[in-house]
């Protein structure tokens, strides 16, 4: 090669350094440590990163945390209680009650699964499954809500607590939309981006009104 | 004779000295992609399209064969294929949104705002929105109409929800059905102009509904001179939407036929907002007490 005989080092530059060659990180011990560990450890950490997810969605920052690890025990938690909350209004016989345990489930997640859908359609370059946890994360200041209702109501029901209610449902349904908006309007083409905030909107409004008229009987 | 110096390229004089030596030889000049005023508002910049259009009228079929023909080509199965129907931007959908409401006389929806890009975000969440605002607008002037009655007891009616979804969506994506096979089946016996394919006819359905989403609204008024008012309102300016788009569709075809599909079509239309209006809300002077049933002791007085 007689080109190369004109590489040359030069004695002024030092050429230092570590040559260090990766060992295996999958030794066959290392596969195995999640198993060993005690159940408590495993049980508290998926805790921890629900709770994270808790944390951000009352403090929404444009952080990707919500949306990197995605995960749908929480959705499933504040889905379910809200559910639950959303029972003992009308559940007699009466046909014109509010919303079965079934209707809610199903409006929450059907919901959430058109909202994506509906972005992915767009044109959206958001995971089918990051925005499903997006959306169930951000119904807690509602399921908050519901819980201040049931407690509000507990004292009356007149037109004080009814304004009372108005104010905290509304103000939590902005908060809802508002933190879903900040965590999913990245992901959108920005020509686009209204077509994917209104639905978002729709939906927590829909529950929001659901919280709103739930009366006991 | 040509010599080699007439076949040598030769520079172009200044445009200025050329045309002071020649003052009446015609110019053209070619600027950068004119902005035509009224869409200055847009984000994206369509020049020369939606003039050309609008002049056009019905008779761009052949550009909307041809932009037709380059959209749908992934098949069926694949998640592009729906990509295709929600191909819009926020100004297109408000753009057809407002061509809705504010009909221009003689001028074809589908031409004017679909122009062979139909999309299914405008019907399916137009539709939606008027589902739950139904449902909640009839729910509010119940409530505020039985207001103050002692033996009321105010109850969510979330079945009505259900109903009103099940009724709206299937107007909306039914009746199209049933219409386009209707267009079909004409259009094999009668050669005409202008033919919508079913998605075009979806989408006009579904953005004429629109105008009965402030409506359903102004419904939560508890006087009857109003809401008819506004059913009336709202039928005409959605009504002629729909007679404006299907009126050059059929009226090639026997006149009688013509006639009375467009006059389905308007009827169909009626009937989903009276029945709307007579189904979630409830009568407004329907005052009536509990009722007294006179008491039988009082016949025996004396």
């Amino acid at each position: 090669f007689p080109g190369l005989a004109d590489v040359s080092i030069s004695q002024d530059i030092p050429v230092e350094g570590e040559i260090t060659v990766p060992v295996g990180s999958h030794s066959p011990d290392e596969d195995y440590s999640t198993l060993d560990e005690p159940v408590k450890d495993t049980i508290m950490r998926d805790l921890k990163a629900v709770g994270k997810k808790f944390v951000h969605v009352m403090y929404p920052k444009k952080s990707s945390a919500l949306l990197r690890d995605w995960d749908l025990w929480g959705p499933l938690v504040l889905c379910v209680s809200l559910a639950l909350m959303l029972q003992g209004g009308s559940a007699d016989s009466k046909d014109d009650g509010g919303p079965q345990f079934a209707e809610v489930f199903v409006i929450i997640w059907f919901g959430a699964v058109v909202i994506t859908l509906n972005s992915k359609l767009l044109g959206g370059t958001i995971s089918f499954f990051q925005s499903l946890c997006v959306l169930g994360y951000c119904v807690m200041p509602l399921t908050v809500a519901m819980l201040v209702c049931r407690l509000v109501l507990l004292a009356g029901a007149g037109t004080i607590s009814f304004i009372i209610r108005l104010i905290v449902v509304g103000a939590m349904f902005g908060w809802s939309t508002l933190a879903s908006t900040a965590f999913l309007a990245d992901s959108q083409p920005p020509n686009r981006k209204a077509l994917v905030v209104y639905p978002i909107f729709l939906f927590y409004f829909v529950i929001s009104w659901m919280i709103l008229t739930f009366t006991p009987q | 004779m040509a010599t080699a110096d007439d076949l040598k390229f030769q520079e172009f004089d200044d445009a200025a000295n050329l045309l002071a030596a020649n003052p009446d030889a015609t110019t053209i000049s070619i600027d950068e992609p004119v902005e035509i005023p009224k869409n200055q508002h847009s984000r994206l910049q369509e020049p020369g399209r939606e003039e050309d259009d609008e002049l056009l009228g019905t008779d761009d079929s052949d550009k909307t064969e041809l932009l037709a023909g380059q959209k749908k080509s992934a098949p069926f199965w694949t998640f592009e294929y729906y990509q295709t129907f929600f191909d819009v931007d926020t100004y297109q959908v408000l753009d057809r949104i407002k061509g809705s409401v504010f009909p221009v006389p003689g001028k074809n929806f589908v031409r004017l705002y679909i122009r062979s890009n139909p999309d299914l975000y405008g019907p399916f969440w137009i539709c939606a929105t008027l589902v739950f605002t139904i449902a909640v607008s009839g729910n509010l002037s119940n409530f505020f109409i039985h207001l103050g009655k002692p033996t009321y007891h105010y109850v969510p009616e979330f079945r009505k929800v259900s109903i009103a979804a099940t009724t709206i969506y299937a107007y909306a994506w039914l009746v199209p059905l049933a219409l386009w096979g209707f267009l079909m089946w004409r259009n094999s016996k009668v050669m005409n102009i202008v033919s919508y394919s079913f998605l075009e006819i979806v989408c006009v359905y579904g953005y004429s509904l629109f105008i009965y989403i402030p409506t359903a609204m102004l419904w939560i008024i508890p006087q009857k001179v109003v809401r008819w008012v506004l059913v009336v309102f709202s039928l005409c300016l959605s009504g002629s939407v729909l007679v404006m788009t299907f009126w050059p569709a059929v009226r090639d075809d026997n006149r009688r036929i013509a006639v009375a599909t467009v006059a389905t079509i308007l009827l169909l239309h009626a009937l989903l907002a009276v029945g709307c209006l007579a189904y979630f809300f409830d009568a407004p002077e329907l005052d009536i007490p509990a009722p007294i049933i006179p008491v039988h002791n009082s016949t025996n007085k004396v």
